[in-house]
């Protein structure tokens, strides 16, 4: 399953510690480097593709549903 | 007579004529003003009190049916707008005002019944930081319930959008009104029948009439109960209603509303450019910390130095073997003279030896058993006598046992 913006972020400062705590071994450093890249660029991509998606909620006597909403300037 | 012909009335016949008189229409339908006194709010759910000026007063009822459309509980001294028809109580013969609805009258008591409210629900619990719920850190949906016309929902959404867009849930909801109430209770509860993570309960800016909704105690238990955290943002900075303390948050205006419920998406690109710098910076530290650590280890190590080694280890094993070699010829020797020894030793007490000096061996046949005592053979056994150069294969004529010792 594909982590939430806000999983990556946590997991990527987790990253960013260990890393500066060192205590690694060459191979780990690497990989939790490479690992953290990767989510840096997750990161970026999902902040840039954010989009806004507004929808109207109807009260239908007991049921709810929901459709498209478009603002009127 | 004439107190026979004008007729004479029971009480009670008298009463139903003026209630008839009284309850025509002319009475029925009419809003007074007057301050609550001796105001009794009885087990029955039926409210009795009586309305006064400087100079009258008069009895109302106010049945339970009518009183649980009440938006404030009203209490002695309160100035109030009573709408009613007349109505004759015929036990006591008394006239009272059927009370249908009631207003507050003026600015003042709105206050006075917002206080009240106030007070009641703080007892309550419902402002306590305890219930209070923290706002996720990244909505994904959020739902705004305010007015479909009117700048509220422009200006949520157009924050929203510039902050960091997401998923919104919109539920048009009456924010000023009669129904006003009961409308913001439905759009509450309704959009906990969704999976928006956050609420945004949003009105303009107005007078206290016109957020009196946002006043009312079914709205303030609705956003108590609600499961989703909700932020108020109802009229502008200055206007306190009682679902800013019930809510989770309180925003001033609309628009904070909006900043405070998502994060900035700016400020989040700058954390992670941040968070990319530390990783490469401490990933290079981490690879030059370790460069170094090699170089000092690899100085340590003198190639001629390590030949020098390398040579006296091959002298040494040299040596080694130089020694061996002369320890194992000298050890040979030492085990051939023994050998030697031991073999002419052997052949001393060999039975080849007794052979070559004259003497000879016999055996018994078949089995080529020795034979040492006369007792050992039988006469005509077949013996061998085995002689140093020779076997001669014999039958035994004869035996005799001597004593030779």
């Amino acid at each position: 399953m594909e982590m939430s913006f806000e999983e990556s972020l946590t997991e990527l400062e987790g990253i960013a510690d260990k890393l500066e705590k060192g205590q690694l071994s060459l191979d780990e450093s690497l990989l939790l480097f490479e690992n953290g890249i990767k989510l840096v660029r997750e990161c970026n991509m999902k902040l840039k593709n954010a989009r806004q998606n507004v929808e109207k909620l109807i009260l239908d006597n007991e049921d709810i549903k929901c459709e498209p909403f478009d603002m009127q300037e | 007579m004439d107190l026979e012909k004008k007729g004479i009335y029971t009480v009670h016949e008298f009463t139903l004529a003026v209630k008839s008189t009284l309850t025509k229409g002319q009475f029925n339908d009419v809003w007074i003003r007057g301050e609550i006194s001796n105001y009794t709010n009885h087990s029955s759910g039926h409210r009795y009190f009586t309305i006064k000026d400087k100079n009258s007063q008069l009895s109302c009822i106010m049945f339970k049916w009518h009183g649980k459309n009440l938006n404030f509980e009203p209490e002695h001294g309160m100035k109030v707008l009573v709408l009613g028809d007349i109505d004759v109580y015929e036990q006591r013969g008394v006239y009272q005002l059927k009370v249908r609805d009631m207003r507050l009258d003026g600015i003042g008591e709105l206050y006075k019944a917002y206080e009240q409210l106030k007070n009641k629900l703080a007892m309550g619990g419902l402002f306590s930081p305890d219930h209070k719920k923290p706002l996720p850190g990244f909505p994904r949906k959020i739902g705004v319930a305010t007015s479909p016309t009117g700048a509220v929902l422009h200006d949520i959404l157009t924050v929203l959008k510039r902050r960091y867009p997401v998923n919104i849930l919109f539920i048009p909801t009456v924010v000023q009104g009669e129904s006003a109430a009961q409308s913001i209770v439905n759009s509450i509860e309704a959009l906990n029948r969704t999976d928006v993570d956050v609420i945004i309960l949003g009105r303009g800016g107005g007078s206290i009439e016109d957020l009196w909704a946002f006043n009312e105690e079914v709205v303030a238990r609705a956003i108590f109960k609600s499961r989703i955290p909700i932020i108020s943002a109802v009229g502008h900075e200055t206007d306190y209603t009682i679902c800013d303390f019930v809510a989770d948050i309180r925003a001033p205006t609309p628009s904070a509303a909006a900043e405070v419920a998502v994060p900035e998406r700016q400020e989040l690109a700058n954390q992670i450019s941040r968070l990319k710098d530390r990783l490469i910076e401490n990933e290079k530290r981490y690879l030059s910390d370790r460069q170094s650590q090699i170089s000092e280890l690899e100085s340590g190590i003198d190639p001629h130095f390590l030949l020098e080694r390398v040579m006296q280890y091959v002298q040494y094993l040299d040596e080694l073997a130089q020694k061996q070699t002369s320890n194992f010829g000298r050890l040979l020797e030492v085990k051939k003279a023994l050998l030697d020894s031991h073999a002419g030793k052997l052949e001393a007490i060999s039975p080849l030896g007794t052979l070559s000096r004259g003497y000879s061996i016999t055996l018994k046949l078949p089995h080529k058993t020795p034979v040492r005592n006369i007792a050992d053979i039988e006469i005509s056994d077949e013996i061998s006598i085995i002689v140093n150069d020779g076997k001669i294969k014999c039958v035994v004529n004869d035996k005799e046992e001597c004593k030779w010792k």
